[in-house]
């Protein structure tokens, strides 16, 4: 079905031409879900009847000659970690199974109020404390691209994307979980600048390092999405005083003279069969007259154990709030602390624990300056690496997974093995900058993506070189081989 | 620096979390792999370094002191396992 490869702005179009309806290309794509979803499994939840109703309301808008913004009628599904008014919203986690929130994100509010209908909620590693789409409290996402592998973690959204069963999605980043799961999965995912979108809504998980970000199968879709998400929100104390520029005017097609770095540390830790492809990706830029340059940022290797420490602090802290109380899951028990620990006990998965106790650990007063403190330090001398790499480069090119879909991970990799895959995204979360996975071709059959970092604020520049290399590049729109 | 099983005991208790002896040993020796792993961080010299909380220079967030409408007192009880009185339920307390 050529309809389910098209993007935002090509369905867009052919709707305000009334070439079909909102409601045909949403059935469509309920179809879709329902062909494939055994094999993928995007999503948590599909809201088949309510998208419809949304999708015939665009549409008698439509009828009625209302002006409608591009997204109008579009297909789209949200993380389950983004709360949806009326809509199950779980974190893939048995202790929110029942969770039904009153109110939408900011960032979902956004989309809706722009008309694009939501089919459902995509499913994710549990609380996003991946490391690799394999630790749902549920079921497992599967790559469109290769059936027995993990789409990335931690995020459904990138496979129902490039499974056709949804024309964009909305996720969350806290370690990657946009930009892995993009590069897993073929498709384009941004994660904006910390504060650039509101994370009203958006369940906590490690809240100075999360944010809501697209994944898309096109640049010009990317920008839309953005121009509808980004902006201050008085709701989020920590979303930027900073106006949204308008992201369609950094479609340029032309990289020429733009100083683009390439840091060595994150090539050299990359399986070489997706280091080979960011080499070739580099030549390219430089055809179109980019200058590529290898950089040092020797600050890296700490980035991993740093921001192990910060995500588990802040997780034990913003995950103390469920208790059986207000919401979700409640096992019964005499008496209310045995109440609260058998909740927990029972509704949190291993991984999570985990992070709950070796966040407690390193915020107990003993090891406080130990742990806690240092990885802060360590974030300031990542945040600086950054800076001064930013005076010499308008950004930089790395892989955006230092694995490739479904590569075993190596015991001798040791007990953070898993997260090892996500050590080329998780410095960037650390330092707050934006940065986008863009495809770049396949290597055995698999997507191999491309991540490009830019200073605090700088999305325009990432859009400015991903809008070049898919105009000059077919390595950037990839499809995968899934029966249509 | 290691935990012991008495350790995971008491970081279970303040974390509100039921373990069974057996998960005990399990986390115990998974929480000092990773404390092992984290260790590598004391290579690195931060004496003189300011530790960074947050990466943006955000300041608190003041608004007017002024009444506004949040949410119905019947849509935040909808999603609690026990609810009376307008209020939730929970086990006794004393």
């Amino acid at each position: 079905m050529k309809l389910l490869t098209l993007s935002v702005h090509q369905l867009g179009e052919l709707m305000e031409r009334k070439e079909f309806s909102s409601e045909e290309l949403t059935r469509v794509h309920l179809e879709r879900i329902s062909q494939v979803e055994d094999e993928i499994k995007a999503f948590v939840t599909v809201t088949e009847e309510a998208a419809l109703a949304q999708a015939r309301a665009v549409d008698q808008k439509r009828a009625r000659g209302e002006e409608l913004s591009l997204l109008a009628g579009i297909p789209m599904a949200i993380t389950d970690n983004i709360c949806t008014d009326g809509v199950k919203t779980t974190c893939a986690s048995r202790i929110l199974y029942n969770f039904v929130p009153p109110y939408d994100a900011e960032a979902a509010a956004r989309l809706k109020g722009a008309g694009a209908v939501l089919m459902g909620k995509c499913s994710m590693d549990e609380f996003s404390i991946g490391p690799a789409e394999e630790k749902s409290g549920f079921f497992s996402a599967r790559t469109p691209f290769a059936p027995e592998a993990a789409p990335g973690g931690s995020s459904g959204g990138a496979a129902a994307v490039a499974a056709g069963e949804a024309a964009f999605t909305l996720g969350s980043d806290t370690a990657g979980s946009l930009r892995q799961p993009a590069a897993f999965c073929g498709v384009i995912g941004l994660k904006p600048t910390y504060g650039r979108v509101s994370r009203y809504g958006l369940i906590s998980y490690a809240s100075s390092l999360d944010q809501i970000g697209p994944f898309a199968r096109d640049m010009a879709d990317l920008a839309l999405i953005l121009n509808t998400i980004c902006g201050h929100d008085a709701k989020d104390s920590t979303s930027a005083a900073v106006a949204g520029p308008d992201f369609k005017k950094s479609l340029i097609n032309d990289v020429k003279g733009l100083k683009i770095g390439l840091p060595k540390e994150y090539l050299a830790n990359t399986e070489p069969r997706a280091a080979v492809k960011i080499w070739e990706a580099a030549a390219q830029l430089e055809e179109l007259g980019a200058v590529c340059e290898e950089v040092s940022m020797p600050h890296t290797e700490y980035a991993l154990p740093a921001h192990y420490i910060i995500s588990s602090a802040e997780a034990s802290s913003n995950l103390a709030r469920y208790d059986g109380v207000r919401y979700g899951l409640r096992v019964d028990a005499d008496d209310v602390l045995n109440m609260f620990s058998k909740t927990r006990g029972q509704g949190f998965g291993d991984q999570v624990k985990t992070r709950i106790m070796l966040g407690t650990h390193v915020l107990s007063a003993a090891n406080y300056d130990d742990y806690y403190v240092k990885a802060l330090q360590v974030r300031t001398l990542i945040k600086q690496e950054f800076a001064r790499t930013f005076e010499k480069f308008d950004c930089l090119l790395t892989p955006a997974s230092s694995t490739i879909a479904g590569q075993s991970r190596k015991e001798t990799d040791g007990p953070l093995a898993a997260y090892w895959s996500k050590a080329c995204n998780i410095p960037v979360n650390l330092a707050g900058v934006p940065a986008m996975s863009l495809p770049f071709g396949l290597v055995e059959g698999l997507p191999v993506g491309l991540q490009f970092i830019a200073p605090h604020f700088g999305e325009e520049i990432l859009l400015r070189v991903g809008y070049t290399l898919q105009q000059n590049t077919e390595q950037t729109r990839l499809k995968p081989g899934l029966a249509c | 620096m290691q935990v012991s099983e008495k350790d995971v005991e008491q970081l279970a208790f303040l974390s509100r979390l039921d373990l069974t002896a057996e998960d005990k040993a399990v986390y115990t020796k998974s929480l000092n792999a990773i404390l092992d792993y984290l260790a590598m961080l004391k290579k690195l010299d931060t004496a003189a370094v300011e530790p960074a909380a947050h990466v943006l220079p955000i300041k608190n967030v003041f608004r007017e002191d002024k009444l506004r409408q949040s949410l119905d007192r019947e849509q935040v009880l909808a999603n609690a396992a026990e609810v009376g009185e307008g209020a939730f339920v929970v086990p006794r307390i004393v």
